[in-house]
């Protein structure tokens, strides 16, 4: 029913995904934030009829451009590679996932693309008001689209709002509004949009930043600080909040992963949060899988049970307790969920089999029980198992989760003090003579670009087996193509991406050194 | 029953908004049409420099179609995004290749310190305006003339052939389909040159290319339309679903649906009068026209492919695996509701139509290469 998969096959299809993925990432947060920049920008400029600040939006403008492009090329890789790639996931959830990726393009691509060649090519074209309201909807429908493809993201973290139809072999949509409302989604949307204004709040600062140091363009490079400065705050305050919120989401719908993000392999009470530690090979194994202990760690005693139960006392379960099961707490073991999954299996290989000999009867039967809420419930949730061979390969990477969780959270707090302190010296007026902080400014232009792809890192990385949470693995979901196929498209992708990547940084850095026009 | 009737409504819903999708998408390939050319029209450089910039203001749209045409084909009939991306692997990786590189051209290809020099992004530019409208055409083909695949009772799809689509270029038919989309699209990319640019020796040139395109692509459509109305098709039971060979299937579905037969007739004549008027006459405005007719041209070949109980992604290696608007489908539920996000196209086609005319509404000239600043 379901073949062998040929393993390279599947880590060569994840390494295109990811490549793909993380270049897209290189591209988009600074779409969705310097849109709104920019509008915010020309807002004043309308406003107070100032032409500096129509220069100083213009300039900005230049480098959004150059950005933009490249973010659309590699975005619209994204869309199809889940159809060349992922073909066995497309049908099973398509019915599901396709509608937020068609919704994105009807609602805001058309949006975003039909209002940016109004607000590149219509300056001296249409009146100001009408320039000004394209620069709005350019920033609406870039983050509208985040939205549509961060609510299909979120649906293959903790799925919602569907039913498996054994006939078609996929699971179908009933409850539109569950799939947009999934919390997971919220979480993520808000996550990701004030993450995205916040790479763009230091991009500015830090470009800003340069310009002070090079003495030219100072007018312009404070104006621009002023703005990024306080969107920059907000938005890292923001984007605090929001993080602290999908935590504790993700301890609540995706236990496993969060465990791996804290290194958690002993579950207990008053645990610790930690602020970060260094791992090292533990002694022990979990089945065949290695594990990992902290060699050191600093860390908020209690904090962490606080945070995901309301009290010291409230126990967070381990790596161990979700594998071997927890019976006080009502964790069930990896090997028993396996066993209900292959149930779940042998029933649609039975109602499979009855289709083919048209067994009317037991057809009937098999289907009433896919309604049945037991059925639901105790095994087929669990259908994914079924293709999980030893309940260990339920763990993700332990210390890629746990490293890629932390320095995000680290860096968060950093570009909260990078731009508090930027606003008090700008208030102050004695930014321009801060060297070493405006050296700290301009240094921190990638660390946002880090911060951020780590965060999808763990996303990712974190969810390990599953494509799916709980119902498919990526094993089961990949395209039946060679894997020398794929390792081809890899290496062309490779290639062309990081020539662009390379052009378009060569291309950034020079208009920046030519600076706004006159 | 009345499920079944508004499920099957649906289906023919959704396979409409695909077509009209498609359909918009094959007009908008102007500017790759026009791409295509960047070689052949402009003689020297601040001619090229206004035939890019004309059409690098139309460059998203096209590029928003495709990825929109992708998604909602996705969402309304995921079972051919599956089997057809999954499996014809490499004519859609070709196919997104050439897009990406165009993202980028237009954007990089003027600016200093572009790394890989002005000629590289004008070649990305060319290759995209050639092999994209050609690769879609022969793609599109298939949806005629069958691809080899086949469907395990998990749905899960299995290529035939170890060239995962590539196959599709050996198919004399889908060539022709393939040349046909290229020549359109370059009928219309010159049509779109003289209604926008403000230059007597790119008119002049492109009036030219207008007749030399003309009459090849007269040829391979042609070809392809004849051979498809004398070609055999894959019909579905209305019943069982169970699909059969049907000899004239596609000249049935012609006669059997004779609205679709006069959109197509009308589609080519109005494609024709709009060369015409532009060769005979020396009109601006055959855009339009040709435009018009491309996009009824098109829609009624996709309604013929997909409508009448006719398989719209046949296989040839196993006949019952073939795709049809009812087995390829999402659910009722799914359908009904992207139906009413639908709703709202008008009024995207609203505004883009606004705000293509006002960009639109002086011509490129000249003096605007040398002045305007954002410039490709």
């Amino acid at each position: 029913m379901i073949d062998n998969i040929d393993l390279s096959l599947v880590d060569w299809s994840r390494a295109q995904f990811a490549l793909t993925a993380i270049y897209h990432w290189l591209f988009v947060p600074l779409t969705l934030g310097l849109s709104f920049i920019l509008a915010i920008m020309e807002t004043i400029y309308v406003k107070t009829g100032n032409e500096e600040w129509k220069r100083i939006t213009r300039f900005w403008l230049t480098l959004f451009g150059i950005n933009f492009a490249i973010g659309i090329a590699t975005g619209i890789i994204l869309e199809f590679e889940f159809g060349t790639n992922w073909s066995n996931y497309s049908w099973f959830v398509g019915d599901i996932f396709g509608a937020p990726l068609a919704v994105e393009g009807i609602l805001a691509f058309f949006l975003e693309s039909t209002f940016v060649a109004v607000m590149f090519f219509g300056w001296n074209k249409v009146n100001k008001k009408f320039h000004l309201v394209s620069t709005w909807l350019v920033a609406i429908g870039a983050n509208l689209s985040a939205l549509w493809i961060l609510v299909a993201n979120a649906w293959m973290q903790h799925p919602v709002g569907m039913i498996f139809n054994p006939d078609t072999a996929r699971n179908e949509m009933v409850n539109f509004w569950a799939v947009l409302f999934n919390p997971v989604a919220v979480d993520k949307f808000l996550h990701t949009i004030s993450s995205g204004f916040l790479l763009s709040s230091m991009f500015v600062l830090g470009i800003s930043a340069w310009y002070l140091l090079r003495k030219r363009e100072e007018q312009m490079a404070k104006k621009s600080m002023i703005i990024a400065g306080v969107f920059g705050l907000l938005s890292s305050l923001m984007v605090a909040y929001t993080g602290d919120v999908s935590a504790r989401t993700i301890s609540k719908v995706q236990p496993v992963k969060f465990a791996s993000m804290e290194a958690l392999y002993d579950g207990k009470s008053n645990a610790g949060l930690i602020v970060f530690g260094v791992l090292k090979d533990a002694d022990q194994k979990i089945g065949e899988k290695k594990a990992w202990e902290f060699a050191f760690k600093i860390q908020i005693p209690g904090l962490l049970s606080v945070l995901t139960g309301g009290d010291r006392d409230a126990y967070v379960p381990g790596l161990k307790d979700h594998i071997s099961g927890n019976e006080k707490l009502g964790i069930i073991s990896t090997a028993e969920k396996i066993q209900s999954g292959k149930f779940a299996m042998d029933a649609l290989k039975s109602y499979k089999r009855a289709r083919l000999i048209n067994d009317t009867a037991q057809i009937l039967a098999i289907k009433d029980a896919f309604k049945e809420k037991e059925f639901n419930e105790k095994f087929w949730r669990y259908f994914g198992y079924s293709s999980v061979s030893k309940p260990e390969d339920l763990i993700p990477d332990v210390p890629g989760s746990f490293y890629s969780f932390h320095l995000m959270v680290i860096l968060g707090f950093l570009f909260i003090m990078i731009f508090s302190v930027a606003l008090y010296l700008l208030f102050k007026g004695t930014i321009s003579g801060n060297k070493w902080f405006l050296w700290i400014a301009f240094l921190s232009i990638p660390l946002p670009y880090i911060a951020s792809e780590l965060g999808w890192i763990l996303t990712e990385i974190g969810r390990q087996p599953w494509i799916i949470q709980d119902m498919m693995t990526v094993s089961k979901a990949v395209s039946q193509i060679s894997a020398g196929t794929v390792i081809t498209t890899f290496i062309l992708f490779a290639v062309l991406f990081t020539g662009l990547l390379i052009s378009e940084v060569s291309i950034m850095v020079k208009q920046i050194k030519i600076g706004p026009k006159h | 029953m009345t499920a079944m009737i508004s499920q099957l409504f649906l289906q023919h819903y959704w396979w409409i908004i695909v077509s009209i999708l498609a359909s918009l998408l094959v007009f908008l390939m102007f500017v790759q049409g026009g791409q295509s050319m960047i070689y052949s029209i402009p003689k020297n450089d601040i001619q090229k420099s206004m035939i890019v910039n004309s059409l690098g203001r139309k460059w998203e749209f096209t590029f928003t179609t495709l990825v929109t045409f992708g998604g909602a084909f996705f969402a309304s009939f995921p079972l051919f995004y599956a089997t057809s991306f999954g499996g014809a692997y490499w004519v859609w990786i070709a196919i997104l290749f050439s897009f990406i590189i165009q993202a980028v051209a237009y954007e990089f290809r003027s600016k200093p310190h572009n790394l890989l020099g002005q000629k590289t992004f004008d070649l990305f530019l060319f290759l995209n305006g050639s092999l994209g409208p050609f690769l879609i055409g022969v793609a599109v083909a298939t949806f005629f003339t069958g691809a080899a695949y086949s469907l395990n009772n998990m749905n899960q799809v299995r290529w035939a052939t170890p060239w995962y689509g590539l196959e599709a270029l050996l198919n004399v038919r889908n060539l022709a389909l393939g040349f046909a989309v290229l020549l359109l699209a370059r009928i219309n990319g010159l049509l779109y040159l003289i209604n926008t640019i403000d230059d007597e020796a790119i008119i002049n040139r492109s009036v030219k290319g207008l007749i030399s395109n003309s009459i090849p692509f007269l040829i391979t459509f042609l070809f392809f339309v004849v051979t498809l109305l004398f070609s055999k098709g894959f019909a579905a039971d209305p019943v069982t679903g169970t699909i059969e060979i049907e000899k004239f299937k596609y000249l049935h579905n012609f006669l059997q649906m004779p609205v679709v037969l006069i959109l197509f007739l009308a589609g080519v004549v109005i494609v024709l009068y709009g060369i015409g008027i532009t060769v005979l006459k020396k009109s601006f405005s055959g855009i339009w026209f040709t435009g018009s007719g491309t996009i009824l041209a098109v829609f009624s070949l996709f309604l013929i492919a997909g409508f009448n109980g006719t398989s719209f992604y046949p296989s040839l290696h196993d006949l019952q695996s073939s795709l049809t608007i009812r087995n390829a489908s999402s659910s009722l539920f799914t359908l009904k509701t992207m139906m009413y996000i639908s709703f709202i196209i008008p009024l995207v086609i609203a505004y883009i139509w606004y705000a293509w005319k006002a960009i639109n509404n002086s011509k490129i000239t000249e003096l605007e290469m040398t002045s305007e600043e954002h410039k490709y």
